[in-house]
């Protein structure tokens, strides 16, 4: 199902939390709503599932204008953050309560049926009559996914899915999420803050701000080219180093870097810590070595420059570096945004 | 060298003191709690169980206990109905005016019985505001029981509200929302997922009612007017009994009231057990600090 949103407002009591928001999801999408908190991901979700309802602006499922039909019939399946699994009903209670109130009557025999097929697609056989107390973590989150599939949603929505479990967990069911979207070829829209999340996830991502849209497009769109400064740091590390840009490159104390198409003038340029190098010789920005983080794959540098900013950068494990040390920093690439 | 080490004392650990606090708790316990159920024990059966049998089978005593029964269950079914909506009402939804709603409920905690009575008085009386209508209309409210009802439901309105707040604010809305989103209707919602998730703190707060509704004296002794065999529940009852130095029927009376007390200690325990009670988040509501990059 396409799902639409047009110029969607939402004000809580004085906080207006989404700003005149557009987005068009295609059908069997997979979309991420990428924001820091505040930035009114979660209130888009809502109001998509219509748990919230919008005060301007209109949602649509497919062609029809969905804003104000009640969540009840809106044929949503939603999994919240904390998964909201009925602590009284067991595990297959929780994945059958959808069918059991459903208008449609199915016998029990049905439903029963329907449960042990979601079990197995969730990978839970066997675990149906424990109750939500007595299981994982991530084992509730895949109940809670169950549960909002046996619904056959229109469009599925996920409100952090993987924000409460550890590290480990989060990452193996992200790809078991991913595996599941394809088999079942469901409209996916999940919220995160977490961007490693977003882009290994999505087919799309949709970066928020203050209730506004600040970018969207594919992993690959938005991580070669961020939009803007607010993109650059949100999506990873970044450093930022003033410069100015002459003819199509940017100078920074002794280093320069392409800057195809920005304007002469001063300029912020950002750069990732793997994109920087560190020598011990000129030319570059000159730097002292603050902290050096040994850490499983790489060596990361903790620099400051002369002027007073903060660099952080990844050496080779082998490299020899040391606190106090001096040297310069070069940049292979970075992404220039004109201050003028 | 000796092994035997010397703990360091934890505060207040000194045997002497601990003795002493301890020995004082007992003490005081045993005089001011224990001591009268005893004797209303005793004194009820002071002339053997045939007087004690005679005194409860006492056609006003009688009327005493039915009048008393009756006024439970009306009133506490009722402000159990009040409390799961007052609870719902100021849980789940957003309202201007939901802390003053939530002060208003704890009033009665707070002014004493006999200002309610009064009040009652005030307003259903016959020199009271709707007083001479109600008459007009030959509608009996005081010295009736429907003003022993009234100011029984006043007396005990926040019992069951206040067992259930803090337990719905910890659940929050999350599981009404996934019971909506999965296509239940209200009703649905609240029988299916709201009602077994609060069950034993409603209880809890049910039994808790129903003790102070068949113990409640202030209030009523000033609506209920203390006709004897009419509008006399057991407390008040109780009270004539002593005033017309009737010891054993008011030792045999109260007795009654003493093993209700016991029974609702009893549930109050058992209810506990099941977690009801408790100023804290069940186990199964899941509430992990969101963790930002």
């Amino acid at each position: 199902m396409k799902i639409r949103l047009d110029s969607v407002i939402k004000t809580f009591e004085t906080f207006r939390a989404v700003h005149g928001v557009s987005l068009e999801i295609e059908s069997g999408e997979l979309v991420a709503l990428l924001g820091p908190s505040g930035s009114g991901k979660t209130t888009i979700l809502r109001m998509v599932a219509g748990l919230e309802y919008a005060d301007e602006g209109h949602i649509y499922f497919g062609d029809q204008d969905a804003t104000d039909i009640p969540v009840r019939e809106r044929g949503v399946g939603f999994v919240f953050q904390h998964y909201a699994l009925f602590p009284h009903m067991t595990v297959a209670e929780n994945i059958g309560f959808g069918m059991k109130v459903s208008k449609v009557k199915r016998d029990k025999a049905e439903i029963a049926a329907r449960v042990a097929d979601l079990l197995r697609l969730v990978r839970l056989e066997g675990l149906g009559d424990r109750f939500p107390g007595q299981i994982s973590g991530g084992q509730r989150q895949r109940v809670a996914l169950a549960r909002a599939l046996a619904v056959d949603p229109k469009v599925l929505l996920l409100d952090e899915p993987f924000g409460a479990l550890d590290a480990n967990v989060r990452h193996d069911l992200r790809r078991w999420l991913r595996e599941i979207h394809q088999e079942l070829g469901i409209t996916t829209i999940f919220v995160t803050h977490d961007q490693e999340e977003a882009l290994d996830l999505a087919d799309r991502v949709v970066i928020l701000k203050e209730g506004k849209i600040v970018q969207q497009g594919t992993p690959q769109e938005v991580c070669r080219d961020p939009k803007d400064a607010f993109v650059m740091k949100f999506l990873g590390d970044a450093n930022r180093l003033t410069g100015e840009v002459r003819a199509g490159i940017a100078h920074v104390g002794g280093a320069q870097v392409a800057a195809a198409g920005v304007p002469d003038g001063p300029v912020d340029i950002f750069a990732r810590p793997r994109d920087l190098d560190w020598s011990t010789h000129g030319p570059g920005v000159a730097a002292t070595v603050e902290r050096v983080l040994d850490r499983p794959g790489e060596r990361r540098v903790i620099a400051t420059v002369s002027t007073g900013e903060t660099l952080e950068f990844d050496v080779e494990p082998e490299q020899a570096v040391e606190k106090g040390e001096a040297g310069f920093v070069t940049l292979r690439r970075a992404k220039v945004f004109s201050l003028g | 060298m000796s092994t035997a080490r010397r703990k360091p004392p934890r505060v207040g650990d000194n045997p002497l003191f601990r003795r002493l606090l301890i020995g004082i708790v007992l003490l005081l316990g045993a005089l001011l709690i224990l001591a009268p159920l005893i004797v209303i024990g005793v004194e009820a059966f002071r002339q053997g169980w045939k007087v004690y049998v005679a005194t409860l089978a006492n056609a006003d005593t009688q009327h005493a206990i039915m009048l008393t029964v009756i006024t439970a269950l009306i009133a506490v079914p009722l402000n159990t109905i009040f409390g799961v909506a007052a609870a719902w009402a100021m849980t789940k939804f957003d309202f201007r005016g939901k802390r003053l709603l939530l002060i208003v409920t704890e009033i009665p905690f707070s002014v004493s019985p006999i200002v309610a009575g009064v009040a009652y008085l005030f307003v259903y009386g016959l020199q009271g505001i709707f007083g001479p209508m109600l008459d007009a209309y030959d509608v009996k409210i005081l010295f009736a029981l429907p003003g022993i009802v009234l100011a029984s439901m006043f007396v005990t309105a926040p019992f069951v509200a206040r067992e259930l707040i803090p337990l719905m604010q910890a659940q929050g809305r999350d599981l009404e929302e996934a019971a909506t989103s999965l296509g239940a209707s209200g009703w649905r919602t609240f029988f299916s997922v709201t009602l077994p998730n609060v069950k034993w703190a409603m209880l809890y707060g049910v039994v808790l009612c129903n003790a102070r509704v068949m113990g409640e004296f202030g209030a009523v002794s000033i609506v209920s007017g203390n006709i004897r065999g009419q509008t006399n529940t057991l407390p008040l009852h109780i009270e004539l009994l002593y005033h017309d130095y009737q010891a054993a029927g008011a030792f045999a009376s109260a007795s009654i009231l003493a093993v209700i007390a016991v029974f609702t200690i009893i549930a109050k325990v058992a209810l506990e057990g099941r977690g009801a009670g408790r100023r804290v988040k069940p186990a199964t509501i899941l509430v992990t600090p969101e963790t930002r990059p």
